[in-house]
């Protein structure tokens, strides 16, 4: 920095004083708008400090006179939208399941509220299109391990399955044949040779004939004389085309040999009944309710 | 040396010339290098042809717009009666017979393209028409300019006015032309907001008060700018402010007629000379008329120029001072730089309105022109949009089908109830289901109805029998029938199964 003044030749303005490389700014003054600007800005923050809350304090901040907040605004705005659902989940609360599902605006503002609860509480382990993966279970399709009807899937949803949280919960226990001796490895792979004919897929014909008797004795109690499944024990249906944890032969036999154990939450204890009865209806009409 | 005013203008020796006491803001010889503050300009009033074609245009696009919300348009019970109307709510654009939806916003983009290229065609034709005739910033100028004339007088009273120390009278001049300037400057910001809503309605609300917060705001937002922009900022706004006169060269060429001064005539300008030989001498005689009616204030004489807006007053400024001093008109003129060329090389002058530029202009005007009327000629007013699921793609049933989830979207354009049926081609076997539609008889192809006016929103599944689909796609098409009056609409969409 120099201290004496250097006014620019070519256009008669005073420089700032610094040097780069023999390049030199010129000190012009600020656009008078510019200026205006910014005082009405430095204007206005004042007020804004006065008015909104501002300024950090300790533990706390100042509230400023409007007692704005964002969050109590969020809150106001849930509250608003609250409200203006109040009246159709009462109706939904107390209409019977069958009735919303005929009703069309009540059955629209269902599937609508349906979509969401199942995006924030189901999606994890069905899948956000209700997809399935391995283990969980495929709500689109028409197989259903616990019904599929409007009041078995409510049921399904309130109470869940093989938890220890409801009493009501879906139980049932499939033996682990395998594991626990009850089979030898070489009826375990004589039984799976059965299943894989009962579904129409190509099996060895002699074990699936030593398999067919250890299949009535041991699974069809559960799974019925067919395969044809039973949803009062939760027993999946073997004779079709959808397998909940794999169709192929090892999957089978794994699943012989230490048996499956799924388990899903009771959500009727932790959301009120006219989310449930909306999950409900979503299911059930993503395409294979009963 | 700053221009002093009229009040130094010198009476030459023609009947009824006299020479200016004038400097263009921006004249060459002095022009500074950078910013400079704004050097206030009084525009003398200009007569002449083009100053009356530019009273006719203000009148016209003024008319236009504070005019048109107020039109009728009867589309029957139900719907708005405003012949133009941007319904944002309802998500309407209405413009007399056209009824437009959101889904067909390709109508306004259509708009705005052919607008550019209009623009396009325009320039490269006239040079900047648009800046000199019609765009709101001179319209409204104009308009603001004549005001001021009218309370303060013309170039020689503003001046002495603006001169004069702070009085009762000066007071008075001031703030009539303020309050009419506001009041215009109201109107302007009043007449937007009626294009959104049913105006003789909205003029009650406004009026009484009970207009939404947002129309007052609009309203406010545009008297302000109509204000400062029209009674203060002015030619800034087009030197400093607008992108076109930057872009504008782009369309021009060397063909492109445009306000010109024709310097071979002109130099050596000389004052007015009684009896002059005009063979040795030009015929500008430096009375700087041209400069004093120029709204950006700049000096024509000078050349092209960006701040140009090609309001063509000069033209009418100069024709008027050849007419009295018995010179051929058009010193200044509508001309081109070729011409310019031609002239100096010995040739005839021509005009040249069909080149290359400006008929590839106006082919593709005409092209999308074209194509919009063949859209609107086409429109139907059932429209179907068809959404495959995405996830999941295709579901597996017990029995070995597959079935496939789409969301389809109707589009009832028509101001009542229908009746449709929707039928699914592509695949044999096809099987339909609309949900919530099971209990709505029992064809093979599901029927329901949707609501007048309205978009609605279905979910289909359709399943196929095992062993149908062949690789892991297929073509599926809907098509859409109206059962009363057999209008169809259709879409072509997919069919997914596992690989
Ligand atoms: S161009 Fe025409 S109006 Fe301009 S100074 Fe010359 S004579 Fe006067
Ligand atoms: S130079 Fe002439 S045409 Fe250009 S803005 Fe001025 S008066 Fe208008």
């Amino acid at each position: 920095m120099s201290d004496h003044r250097h006014v620019d030749e070519f256009t008669g303005v005073e420089t700032t004083g610094h040097e780069w490389d023999g390049i030199r700014e010129l000190d012009n003054p600020l656009p008078r708008w510019w200026q205006w600007v910014f005082w009405a800005c430095v204007v206005w923050s004042v007020g804004y400090w006065v008015v909104y809350p501002a300024w950090p304090l300790v533990s706390s901040h100042t509230k400023g006179m409007i007692g704005y907040s964002s969050r109590a605004e969020v809150a106001q705005e849930i509250k608003t939208a609250t409200a203006g659902m109040a009246g159709q989940l009462e109706r939904i609360r107390k209409a019977p399941l069958e009735q919303i599902r005929t009703d069309t605006g009540l059955r629209e503002f269902a599937m609508a509220g349906g979509r969401s609860a199942f995006n924030v509480n189901c999606s994890q382990c069905h899948g956000s299109g209700a997809q399935g993966f391995k283990g969980f279970p495929n709500l689109n399709d028409d197989e259903w391990i616990w019904g599929g009807t409007l009041d078995a899937i409510f049921r399904t949803i309130t109470h869940g399955i093989r938890n220890t949280e409801d009493e009501n919960a879906h139980q049932s226990e499939m033996p682990a044949f395998g594991r626990d001796g009850i089979l030898t490895k070489a009826q375990v792979a004589d039984v799976a040779e059965y299943v894989l004919s009962l579904s129409g897929q190509a099996a060895d014909g002699t074990a699936s004939a030593r398999g067919k008797p250890l299949f009535t004795d041991n699974c069809a109690a559960c799974h019925g004389d067919n395969g044809q499944g039973s949803t009062e024990f939760g027993a999946p249906a073997l004779n079709n085309n959808i397998w909940l944890y794999g169709g192929d032969k090892a999957t089978i036999v794994e699943t012989v040999t230490n048996s499956r154990r799924g388990v899903m939450p009771a959500w009727g204890r932790h959301l009120d009944e006219a989310t449930v009865k909306q999950l409900a209806i979503y299911v059930h009409s993503l395409g294979g309710g009963k | 040396m700053r221009s002093m005013g009229s009040l130094l203008d010198t009476a030459i020796d023609a009947p009824e010339v006299r020479e200016y006491d004038v400097e263009a803001v921006n004249r060459k010889e002095t022009r500074p290098p950078l910013y400079v503050p704004r050097k206030k300009i009084h525009p003398r009033r200009a007569h002449g042809f083009f100053r009356t074609f530019k009273w006719w245009v203000m009148a016209a696009t003024l008319g236009i717009y504070y005019v048109t919300p107020w039109l009728r348009w009867d589309r029957g019970p139900g719907a708005p009666d405003q012949a133009v109307l941007v319904d944002i709510p309802g998500r309407r654009f209405y413009f007399f017979f056209i009824e437009i939806w959101p889904q067909e916003f390709y109508y306004i983009a259509g708009l705005l393209i052919m607008a550019g290229l209009g623009l396009f065609l325009v320039t490269s034709v006239v040079g900047r028409a648009w800046c000199g005739y019609a765009c709101p910033q001179t319209v409204w100028t104009d308009l603001f300019i004549w005001v001021e004339r009218l309370v303060e007088g013309d170039r020689g009273a503003r001046i002495r006015l603006d001169k004069e120390p702070m009085s009762g009278a000066k007071a008075t001049k001031r703030l009539a032309k303020y309050v009419i300037w506001l009041l215009i400057a109201m109107g302007t910001g009043g007449a937007w907001v009626f294009y959104f809503a049913d105006a003789p309605t909205l003029l009650v609300d406004l009026v009484t008060g009970q207009a939404a917060t947002d129309a007052y705001a609009t309203v406010g937002v545009l008297t302000f700018t109509t204000f400062t922009l029209g009674g203060f900022m002015r030619e800034q706004v087009c030197t400093y402010m607008c992108p076109w006169p930057r872009i504008q060269a782009a369309m021009m060429d060397e063909e492109s007629l445009t306000v010109t001064y024709r310097t071979d005539r002109g130099e050596p300008r000389k004052p007015f000379e009684k009896n002059a030989d005009w063979d040795t001498r030009g015929d500008c005689i430096d009375c700087k008329a041209c400069v004093v009616v120029c709204p950006m204030g700049i000096d024509i004489r000078d050349g092209q120029q960006l701040e140009c807006i090609t309001c063509a007053l000069c033209i009418d400024a100069c024709d008027d001072v050849m007419g009295k001093i018995g010179r051929p008109r058009g010193l200044i003129d509508y001309d081109s730089i070729a011409n310019d060329e031609r002239r100096r090389a010995g040739k005839e002058t021509k005009l040249r309105l069909f080149r290359p530029r400006t008929l590839f202009y106006f082919a593709l005007w005409a092209l999308i022109g074209l194509g919009m009327v063949y859209v609107l000629l086409t429109r139907s007013d059932l429209d179907i949009n068809v959404i495959h699921d995405r996830n999941p793609l295709y579901t597996t049933l017990s029995d070995g089908s597959i079935r496939n989830g789409y969301t389809f979207k109707i589009l009832n354009k028509a101001r009542e109830q229908r009746t449709l049926t929707l039928h699914a081609s592509g695949l044999p076997g096809i099987a339909l289901k609309v949900v919530g539609s099971e209990d709505m008889g029992d064809s093979p192809d599901p029927y329901f109805t949707v609501k007048p006016d309205r978009l609605q929103s279905f979910r289909l599944l359709v399943t196929v029998p095992p062993g149908i689909l062949k690789g892991d796609a297929a073509d599926l098409r809907f098509v859409l029938k109206e059962i009363n009056t057999g209008q169809t609409a259709s879409y072509n969409s997919l069919f997914r199964g596992p690989q």
